[in-house]
């Protein structure tokens, strides 16, 4: 299927990651324990943090790990202890709802896979010089972010605020009158 | 020489792993946790194309940071509904979620 690669340190190192953020979704699909489900996930978080650094793009991983690694995880944790943590989920007598389930994810990623391998789509080929190159990533989204993006910066920042002080009225207990 | 399609296949991968979590977990923080997972894809699709695509630019970067934040906010939301949720109903299964149900 991978026909075709060099190995090279690039090849390898992706490979490599490519399987650790695979091995961590599996655990979040398999595991008993709904707090090592959540911890699976930090794992997919960083190796992913991994694959935007793969892809040059430095600012995005850092951010990854910064608000995913960090922030999201912890607060998956947070609301996990909030709630029912202890509970294991049990099995149950075996319906049809994970096998559709099954089917239809399968069935959308074979989909998925054909596109991108078998039907003859003519990807545009890999240079192996960066188009950013010698460029400052940072720099570069600065700028695009505050010449031609401005103003989708600033409604997603309303978004953010709006989402924010949503959320916190939302899960403030209400006074009983 | 990595190319584009390896990195979609780790995507599309992701992404279904996601979908599959999302459809058959019954507990609500970890169907959250998995549509997380199939954002996590896209952004990858999308910094994939920043990079490799037919005309590289740093405008798939900037798509991302905007998918992400749109994530945070969702999993802000999210979570504070689940948190009241669990308050009014003392549960966490999506099962037991069915007021609404038809």
């Amino acid at each position: 299927m991978f026909s075709g690669l060099a190995i090279t340190g690039q090849t390898v190192a992706f490979f490599v990651i490519a399987l650790f953020v695979i091995a961590c979704g599996v655990m979040l699909l398999s595991m008993k324990k709904v707090i090592y489900m959540a911890l699976s996930i930090g794992g997919v978080f960083i190796g992913c943090a991994a694959v935007y650094l793969m892809l040059e793009a430095e600012f995005l991983a850092f951010i990854q790990v910064l608000l995913y690694a960090g922030a999201i995880t912890i607060m998956m944790l947070f609301a996990i202890m909030l709630t029912k943590h202890d509970e294991i989920e049990k099995p149950e007598p075996i319906t049809a709802h994970p096998v559709w389930a099954a089917i239809g994810a399968a069935g959308f990623g074979l989909v998925i896979l054909w596109v991108v391998k078998f039907s003859g789509i003519k990807w545009p080929q890999a240079t192996p010089d960066s188009p950013f190159q010698g460029q400052d990533n940072v720099k570069l989204i600065g700028e695009a972010l505050f010449n031609q993006y401005v103003i989708p910066f600033e409604l997603v920042s309303v978004v953010l605020i709006v989402a924010l002080v949503g959320a916190i009225t939302l899960a403030n207990k209400e006074e009983k009158n | 020489m990595l190319s584009v399609e390896q990195f979609l296949t780790l995507g599309a991968i992701l992404f279904c792993i996601g979908l599959f979590g999302a459809l058959t977990k019954r507990n609500i923080i970890i169907v959250l946790v998995s549509i997380e997972l199939m954002l996590n894809a896209v952004n990858i699709n999308l910094l994939t194309f920043a990079r490799f695509g037919l005309m590289p630019s740093i405008n798939g970067q900037i798509f991302t940071l905007f998918t992400m934040t749109i994530a945070a906010a969702e999993l802000a939301v999210g979570l504070a509904v689940l948190i009241s949720l669990y308050r009014n109903r003392n549960t966490s299964d999506v099962r037991d979620q069915d007021l609404m149900k038809w």
